[in-house]
């Protein structure tokens, strides 16, 4: 892999983000916006509740990792869809550009402008709400790499989904991170999911993530071979997203769907 | 770029481009049937033949955004399904149908394929390239504002970028003004006889392939139907003029052309 064009693939983003308020906005806005409601709700119930529970940690610290995920994975996508909108596939790919370095550039562009938003989340619900991670200790910082992990990997997927199926599938996007939500025990335990449901649940890295944040914060123990094993997971799930993007790639260089990408089809 | 210890690699690699029994199928549709061709360095080539005679599909898969059915393309004798990067690394292009990313500037776009290209010193080559194409002043403004014609200027300002080896145009001077299209195509002549550069271009205006063109190459359903001398060719098979030549192959296109043309 050569860093001039990841570099190239950077340079374009903050070209875009540089020039476009609408494009830098949304980097803390929904942050900042799930932050107060998130901080309110979890405030209102600290005062009815006679059992204790810190439901600012619970709900919201839960609340805004999850925000930090989609935030990672909205990010490879959006970076992909801006070729889509741009309609720049055939200067892309007409390149010497591999497509390792491009997915590096979208993945690299994604994580610096997600921290922009957990840098704003942090600031915001510290002070405001006294969110605090510390209780999670070193693992924190382990299940922050799990969520960026696995964000990359579904942004990759979904990038995948959008070059296969043409741009108007796009809008499958979106709905993604609600879609899997349910599954990953954001706000319950696994406990409560039947049975196919937690067998789902078992394949999504986040669920551990969760369930490890909520022992902890409930002063239960939380095994760090769960959370290395999550994290193993995202790996390994990166890597597939990566094989899945390739093998779409050739399909779409193999039946003229890359040349002819606006077509959606061609068939 | 080195051809390796292949000897067809070796002769493959004088010439900028070289391919070989080329087929693109797509179901029962056959787009390209077998067509074999070489570029020069130095040489321009003119890729001729009616709408749908098979001219993008060729340039989409040297560009290797497009994959063979079967046959090999070279360029500089490099293969390109087995070194894609490094044989696209020499090489660029130019199309109308594949306009630059409307939401950056001038500047911004060279800047960005210039990094794909591993364009190097790039600050100075895109000012070369600013002040060749008199985009200067144009420097800040967005691709997606500016005329056709500009916006062809900024396409073959981004084409020039890595001094290519190989250069694609497929009609590059449909959005040109008559004297602008002249400088253009000054340009591209100009480009070829200083340094090694081969060019494949395609147009259907056969006055311009007359006067630019060194050689040229008749496409009709998918096959080469007749190659040659732009200036020597239309009197070789009793046509007034290349337009002429051009006409009778489009509406004859699946006989043999000695046998319509004699």
């Amino acid at each position: 892999m050569r860093l001039e064009p990841v570099a190239g693939i950077l340079l374009r983003q903050w070209y875009l983000l540089r020039g476009s308020p609408v494009r830098f906005l949304p980097m803390f806005a929904w942050v900042a916006i799930d932050v107060v409601l998130w901080g309110f709700i979890s405030r209102y119930l600290n005062s009815v509740n006679s059992a204790g529970i810190n439901f600012t940690a619970l709900l919201l610290g839960a609340v805004l990792m999850w925000d930090l995920f989609t935030r990672v994975m909205q990010g490879v996508t959006t970076g992909f869809l801006e070729d889509v909108w741009s309609r720049n596939f055939l200067n892309l790919f007409a390149s010497p550009l591999t497509v390792s370095e491009y997915v590096t550039g979208l993945v690299i562009a994604s994580i610096a402008t997600s921290l922009i938003g957990l840098t704003v989340m942090l600031a915001l619900a510290m002070p405001l709400f006294g969110l605090s991670y510390l209780a999670l200790g070193s693992q924190l910082l382990l299940f922050v790499a799990v969520l960026y992990g696995f964000g990359v990997a579904l942004g990759i997927v979904a990038s995948a989904m959008v070059l296969r199926l043409g741009p108007a599938s796009e809008w499958l996007v979106w709905p993604i991170p609600a879609l899997l939500s349910p599954f990953c025990g954001v706000f319950y335990p696994l406990s409560v999911l039947p049975a196919w449901m937690r067998a789902v649940a078992h394949l999504l890295p986040p669920s551990y993530v969760f369930e490890g944040m909520r022992a902890l914060l409930q002063g239960r123990a939380s095994p760090l071979s769960s959370v290395l094993f999550a994290a193993a997971l995202a790996a390994l799930e990166i890597l597939l997203a990566g094989y899945c993007f390739v093998r779409v790639y050739r399909y779409a260089v193999r039946t003229g769907l890359l040349a002819r990408y606006s077509a959606e089809t061609v068939s | 770029m080195r051809a390796g210890s292949n000897p067809r690699a070796a002769a493959a690699a004088d010439y900028a481009l070289s391919v070989r029994d080329l087929c693109k199928s797509y179901g029962e549709l056959t787009a390209v049937d077998h067509v074999s061709f070489d570029v020069r360095p130095r040489e321009i080539v003119g890729l001729l033949g009616p709408n749908g005679a098979g001219k993008t599909t060729i340039i989409n898969s040297v560009l290797a955004v497009l994959a063979p059915t079967s046959g090999s393309i070279r360029i500089g004798g490099v293969d390109i399904a087995r070194q894609r990067s490094l044989a696209l690394t020499h090489t660029n292009f130019a199309a109308v149908y594949a306009s630059l990313p409307g939401n950056l500037t001038v500047e911004q776009n060279l800047r960005f394929f210039g990094l794909l290209y591993r364009v190097r010193p790039l600050g100075t080559r895109v000012e070369e390239l600013l002040r060749q194409f008199t985009l200067e002043n144009l420097r800040h403004a967005k691709c997606g504002v500016l005329s056709s014609g500009e916006l062809t200027r900024v396409a073959l300002a981004k084409a020039l970028l890595n001094n290519p080896q190989l250069l694609l145009l497929d009609e590059p001077t449909a959005s040109l003004d008559p004297s602008a299209a002249r400088d253009i195509r000054a340009m591209i002549r100009g480009l070829t006889r200083a340094g090694d550069c081969g060019v494949l271009w395609t147009s259907h205006n056969m006055h311009e392939v007359a006067e630019v063109c060194d050689r040229v190459l008749f496409l009709s359903h998918g096959r080469i139907l007749l190659e040659g001398d732009p200036r020597s060719l239309p009197g070789e098979h009793g046509a007034p003029n290349l337009e002429e030549l051009f006409i009778q192959l489009a509406r004859e296109p699946l006989a043999h052309p000695a046998e319509h043309l004699a």
